[in-house]
């Protein structure tokens, strides 16, 4: 069985995060930011599991399970917010939204 | 005498039903309130007189505590005050003269002040003056003293400036507390040393602890004197302080003479009076006293000689006469200080009193030059106001003035502290006294009539002026010199409280010649305002027609220009501070202070956009930054 090496592994989970990370800046859309937002969590629960298996332990891959469960109830609190914004002020538009300016 | 507490109490009380439920009170009912509570404390104070009188050995005082006020301290200095009233002769003859003729001046004020709105107003502040006079006369230690002082000051204020819909009433008024407020700073500060070096305000204990602790002639008793002499002098307006009480003729006319006769002015008499052993102890602070008080009754007679206005002619004659109890006190005669503060009590506050009710006659006209001729119009005022006057000029033998002043102007030259200055001093102003209170007569009361009388006073503004009448023609009777058949009442009374007198040696014998001279400067001057005024007025306009008439006219009309000075040392520069200090230089501090968080939070506030990318990007950056900081360091 060829191992693929740690370094790459957690290569591949830094540029996800990062992918991720830069779709939550620059997408305007909600629905994209959410989205992009799964992006960086599995970029993270990669790491995890790369991590896991470079130990031999299933911490990693336990983790990971974590996430899932909770990117699962981000994702329902996050679109009933959606829903509601939407509601209220008939836009996606992320920068539309800007009531909490100070 | 167990109800003595009652005598301040009453008009307190009085001032307080009237301050509190005066606007549910008919016109009758304020009256009785008013005029009734200083009535029954000035009853009781004769009763408490009698006795007083009657179960009195010699040094008999007193005393009773109401409460404890003030009870601090640690071990070293500790602080036991309680209001505590004290009784003897100085305070016996203080409450009678304060509650009878303020009583006799409520009384009037009943139909003098009768259509005024302020009606209810008026009977509350004239209560609480009358309270903050005996609780000032009453006081066993110097701090409740210096509490009635400053009711007392409180109350002038209020009344003086009692019409105050005119700005002129209100700026007299605050003249008057200011001004006075000066002696009062050096009062209380000489309060703390005594406090400081004494250990106690109880003004016995004060008395005895300094005759024991302080040397004759030294420093400290020196500083405490001059600095309760301050205090005295703004209360009694004597020179320097004497500028706000021709102003506080801009209250009603009863305030004057309630001011003038029974409180306020007075004050300053009694606070020399009572702590005269602090000022045997500084011969110098005695001398400093009578220089005053010579200085400051030439000065307001030459003054009153040439004023129009009728009650501001009084105010000059108030500060001459205070001026004699001074110059009394400094040269050591404190029973003649004190009896002549009650002689003039009867005869000021009658003198008030009738011009007043010339001036309610003639619908508010003060001008004495636009009166006249009103000797048949109200013979009885006039006979009165005549009586009054004739006391205030010491018309030898028949009135209570001539005794009282007599004795004073006898005892400043053979007194051990007087001498021939002094007595050269009191005889001109004695001589000034007789020229401005028979100008005043004469202009008022003689020759044509000139303001028509509008209506004359009725039987509430008589009583008080046919009373003091008789008082100021009979009270001289309690002090008749050697020479004239010698009855020494007064001073026996007060012989408990005040050393006696040391009259030169050999002096006894020529006294009479002083009489005879006084006597003869009052019947002169007399004559001599005859002349001018009546038979040649010529001569009167000759005099004021010349270059030094002329100025000295408007010298003396101005008070001798001490307003126009004060103006340009004190008010002015003050002024001139307070434009310049506008923007408070020192509160510019905490405006910068205010100025920086203001800045600082409109910076903060920029970064909360609104914008959840802005935010994101702001997360990534701190994430960015704190992973740098873990590798590369």
């Amino acid at each position: 069985m060829v191992t693929i090496p740690v370094s790459h592994g957690l290569l591949l989970a830094g540029l996800l995060f990062i992918l991720g990370l830069l779709g939550v800046m620059v997408r305007r859309n909600i629905v994209f930011i959410l989205l992009s937002l799964e992006v960086m969590f599995n970029g993270a629960g990669l790491a995890f599991v790369v991590a896991g298996s470079r130990w031999g332990q299933a911490d990693g891959q336990i983790m990971f399970m974590f996430l899932l469960a909770m990117a699962a109830a981000e994702v329902s609190v996050g679109l009933a917010l959606v829903f509601h914004l939407y509601h209220r002020g008939h836009t996606l538009d992320a920068d539309a939204i800007s009531k909490m300016k100070g | 005498m167990d109800f003595l507490w009652l005598i301040p109490a009453l008009p307190l009380a009085g001032f307080l039903i009237l301050s509190l439920a005066g606007s549910r009170l008919t016109r009758p009912m304020v009256s009785a309130v008013g005029v009734g509570s200083v009535g029954l404390s000035a009853m009781i104070s004769l009763w408490v007189t009698a006795a007083f009188i009657d179960q009195s050995p010699v040094r008999h005082v007193f005393s009773q505590t109401l409460w404890t006020w003030i009870d601090v301290g640690l071990d070293v200095a500790q602080l036991h005050l309680s209001v505590n009233f004290y009784l003897d002769s100085l305070a016996v003859v203080m409450i009678l003269v304060i509650t009878w003729v303020g009583f006799l001046i409520h009384l009037y004020s009943v139909e003098y002040m009768a259509h005024d709105d302020g009606y209810c107003r008026f009977f509350a502040y004239m209560n609480l003056f009358v309270a903050a006079m005996l609780i000032l006369v009453l006081a066993d230690n110097l701090l409740l003293l210096y509490l009635g002082w400053e009711g007392v000051g409180l109350c002038s204020y209020l009344l003086i400036g009692f019409w105050y819909k005119d700005p002129a009433n209100g700026y007299a008024a605050r003249k008057a507390f200011v001004v006075t407020r000066v002696g009062d700073t050096a009062m209380a500060i000489g309060l703390f040393i005594i406090y400081q070096h004494l250990d106690t305000l109880q003004i016995q204990t004060v008395m005895a602890r300094a005759a024991e602790a302080w040397p004759a002639g030294s420093a400290l008793p020196l500083t405490v004197a001059l600095l309760l002499a301050g205090g005295a002098v703004g209360k009694s307006a004597q020179l320097p302080l004497q500028t706000w009480l021709p102003d506080a003729m801009a209250g009603p006319t009863p305030v004057s003479a309630l001011i003038h006769a029974a409180t306020m002015v007075t004050a300053g008499v009694y606070l020399i009076a009572r702590t005269h052993v602090l000022f045997t102890l500084a011969p110098l602070a005695m001398t400093a006293v009578a220089v005053i008080g010579a200085a400051t009754l030439l000065m307001a007679g030459f003054s009153g000689l040439v004023q129009k206005d009728i009650k501001r002619v009084l105010a000059y004659s108030t500060i001459s006469q205070v001026g004699y109890m001074f110059l009394a006190l400094g040269v050591g005669a404190w029973s003649a200080a004190v009896f002549h503060l009650a002689t003039h009590a009867f005869f000021k506050a009658l003198l008030f009193l009738g011009a007043g009710a010339v001036i309610h006659s003639l619908n508010g006209e003060q001008n004495m030059f636009k009166m006249g001729g009103l000797r048949r119009e109200m013979p009885l005022v006039f006979a009165t106001f005549l009586i009054g006057a004739a006391s205030l000029a010491a018309l030898p033998l028949v009135t209570a003035g001539f005794y009282s002043k007599d004795l004073i102007i006898w005892e400043s030259f053979a007194s051990a502290q007087g001498g021939a200055g002094f007595y050269a001093a009191a005889l001109a102003g004695a001589f000034l006294t007789v020229l401005y209170t028979f100008r005043m007569v004469f202009l008022t009361f003689a020759g044509p009539i000139k303001t028509p009388v509008t209506h004359r006073p009725g039987i509430s503004m008589k009583i008080p002026l046919v009373i003091l009448a008789v008082l100021s023609l009979t009270a001289g009777f309690v002090e008749i010199p050697k020479t004239l058949g010698g009855v020494h009442l007064f001073s026996h009374f007060l012989n408990g409280v005040f050393p006696e007198i040391h009259i030169t040696h050999g002096l006894e014998q020529i006294e009479w010649i002083f009489e005879l001279v006084s006597g003869c400067v009052t019947l002169f001057g007399i004559f001599l305002v005859y002349l001018f005024i009546q038979r040649a007025p010529v001569l009167t306009e000759k005099l004021s027609g010349s270059a030094a008439g002329a100025f000295f006219n408007r010298l003396w009309l101005k008070g001798w220009g001490f307003d126009a000075l004060y103006d340009r040392i004190f008010v002015r520069p003050y002024l001139f501070f307070g434009r310049l200090n506008r923007e408070d230089i020192i509160d510019s501090f905490y405006d910068g202070l205010a100025a920086v968080g203001r800045a600082g939070y409109s910076a903060a506030s920029l970064t909360q956009n609104g914008q959840v990318r802005t935010y994101a990007f702001g997360i990534a950056l701190g994430a960015v930054a704190l992973i740098a900081m873990v590798v590369i360091l």
